[in-house]
Parts: structure tokens; C-alpha cells; sequence
């Protein structure tokens, strides 16, 4: 394990990746359906899938479109989804920071959670890595995972067109939501967080254009850190 | 439920350049400096702040249903919940409520 071999590491990362495959193909087809079924045609569908490559955020700008909330609204809530990148982009500085900027640009472009979960373990666990092996395991997880995530939610878009009312994929977009956010709920920080984010967006329904929704996140937000500081404080005394 | 065409490729684009900028943003920009802990302590809560209020409402008053609740969309989002808690497994989560949502419309006709 301490060859200096960047193709190692590759091959490596692209291995470690490929449980997420069962995650990434059916919330990409899911993507696609569920894009479709709202209206928009294969090239939106493909522009969000390329262009944004946010699963999470994607799902919310077009659940927002569909109730017809002003532009603003529906971007600023879809980045408000995309803020965890902010703490994944900082997480990663002192390991990528210095490669070189077109690397680190093509990290950014790439970054999934995925990716990152697996990369900041590897680089916290062998920190005798050196920069380029770094950047070599980290592509080496998107690999497998970037191109099925493009091509599921081209067939999804394009298989979606065809499935009936019936089958109630309106729900499909709260239950991948909430399967989501359930493995989030670690510890009485995030969980208060996600009560006061329910409680508020419920209270704040009556808000116009969705922006009741901007108002509980930035409550649950203040909720989560203040309760953080709380129980850290309970540990030390 | 349909989205208005003209705004699409305007969100399309504002959220790849925002969600870049986002991406890149300490990588790219701060490069080694550290981040301020206060920062960090309320980026760490972004999911979970913003998903459950997005979520709340689509179960509570569905559209489908018109708005009112409905026992099949209810249990399989506690389904969904639960499953996730537990098993920590997002795709098993997707998997049982799901299931449970097909199940109890099937059983409710």
C-alpha cells in the first residue's frame, strides 16, 4: 500500500464505489420520471442532470416549478439544498488544495456525496497519500457513478412519458426525500433541526411562493447549531 | 401540474453556476485557510433543515388527493422514516415505503 502509484488508487476508488451504483441508478431514473411527469422535455432533463448534477436539488426545483413559485424562490431554495456542498468543498481543501486549479475545478464539478464521503475517510485514514493520489482515488469513485447517473436519467426521462397517473409517482419524490434525511438524523442536533424545519415550513404554509420554506431552513439551521453548542457543553461539564 | 417552459433553462442555468460556485468555493477560493467553526456548525444542519419542510406539506395535503390526507401517502412516509432511521440504508428506505405506499392504495382500492 505505499507504491506511489496514482492508476492504484484509481482503480481503488472506483471499486470502493460501486455499492452506490444500487443508489445512484433508481434516484437518477427516479429523476428522470418524476422531471417528465412535470412537463419538462429530455434536454431540460438532461440540462439539470449535467449542468446542476445535484440529485437532491434537482428533485426540489422542480417539485417548487410544478407549484408554480416565482424563479428566485425556486433557485434560492435548490441552492439552500446544495449549502452541505459548501462544508464538503471546505472538509476537502486541506487534502486537494493544492493540486492544480483545473483539478480542483473538475473535483467541484464532480463532487457527490457519495464522492466525498468515501474520499474524505480514505485521505483521513492514509494521510501519507500524496496530492495526485488523492485526486486519482477521487476520480476513481465517480467513475463508476457519474456516467449511470447521466444515462438512468435519460431513460427515466424518456421512460417516464409512459407511466399512468396510477402509480401515484407524485408520492416518489417525499420518499426518496425522507429516505434521505432519516440516515441524516444522528444525534438530538439534527433531529431538532428537522422538527423545526417541519414545524415552521407547516406554520409558514400560508407564506406566498414558497418562501415560508426559506424561513424554516434558516430557523432549523440556527436550531441545529445552537442545540450543538448545547449538548457540547452538557459533555464537558 | 405542469412548470412554465421559459423559466426552465433559467433555473437550469443559475443552479449549475450556483451549485459550482458552492462546490468550489473553499477548494477553489479559500485554499487552506480554515473556516470559521460558526460557519461550519450551521452548514452541517443545510439537509436536514431544508428536506423536512420541503417534505411536510407533500405528505400532509398531497395534491393527488386534493389536499387532504390520505392513509396510504401517511404510512408509507412513516415507513419511509423509520426504515431509513434504522437501517441507515437510503435505497431500503425507498424500497419499503414504496412497497407500503403501492400496498395500502392496492388495499384501500
Amino acid at each position: 500500500m505505499t507504491s506511489s502509484n496514482p492508476k492504484r488508487h484509481f482503480l481503488r476508488g472506483a471499486r470502493d464505489a460501486l455499492p452506490f451504483i444500487l443508489v445512484i441508478v433508481p434516484f437518477a431514473l427516479l429523476f428522470g420520471v418524476v422531471a417528465t411527469e412535470a412537463g419538462l422535455n429530455v434536454a431540460e432533463v438532461m440540462g439539470f442532470t449535467v449542468l446542476v448534477i445535484a440529485g437532491a436539488a434537482q428533485f426540489a426545483a422542480v417539485q417548487l416549478m410544478t407549484e408554480n413559485a416565482p424563479t428566485l424562490i425556486v433557485i434560492l431554495t435548490a441552492l439552500a439544498v446544495n449549502l452541505r456542498m459548501a462544508m464538503y468543498s471546505a472538509s476537502l481543501t486541506p487534502y486537494l488544495g493544492s493540486a492544480p486549479l483545473w483539478r480542483r475545478a473538475l473535483v467541484a464539478y464532480l463532487m457527490v456525496d457519495q464522492a466525498y464521503a468515501l474520499s474524505q475517510i480514505k485521505f483521513e485514514l492514509e494521510p501519507e497519500l500524496t496530492v495526485t493520489e488523492r485526486f486519482a482515488y477521487y476520480i476513481g469513485t465517480v467513475v463508476p457513478l457519474v456516467p449511470l447517473w447521466y444515462s438512468a436519467s435519460y431513460v427515466g426521462a424518456v421512460a417516464g412519458a409512459q407511466i399512468p397517473a396510477s402509480f401515484a409517482l407524485d408520492f416518489a419524490l417525499p420518499i426518496t426525500f425522507l429516505a434521505m434525511v432519516a440516515p441524516a438524523l444522528r444525534t438530538v442536533a439534527h433531529v431538532a433541526a428537522a422538527v423545526t424545519s417541519v414545524v415552521l415550513a407547516l406554520l409558514m404554509a400560508w407564506m406566498p411562493y414558497g418562501s415560508g420554506l426559506l424561513v424554516a431552513a434558516i430557523g432549523a439551521m440556527i436550531v441545529g447549531a445552537q442545540v450543538e453548542l448545547l449538548m457540547a457543553k452538557r459533555a464537558t461539564r | 401540474m405542469t412548470v412554465d417552459h421559459s423559466s426552465v433553462w433559467l433555473v437550469i442555468f443559475a443552479l449549475a453556476i450556483g451549485s459550482f460556485l458552492i462546490r468550489f468555493s473553499f477548494l477553489g477560493l479559500i485554499g487552506d485557510r480554515p473556516m470559521p467553526e460558526w460557519v461550519l456548525r450551521h452548514l452541517r444542519y443545510t439537509p436536514v433543515a431544508v428536506l423536512p419542510g420541503l417534505v411536510a406539506p407533500l405528505v400532509l395535503w398531497p395534491a393527488a388527493t386534493g389536499g387532504s390526507p390520505d392513509p396510504a401517502r401517511l404510512s408509507a412516509a412513516l415507513v419511509t422514516l423509520l426504515v431509513g432511521y434504522l437501517s441507515r440504508n437510503v435505497l431500503a428506505a425507498i424500497l419499503s415505503g414504496a412497497a407500503t405506499l403501492y400496498g395500502m392504495l392496492f388495499l384501500l382500492g
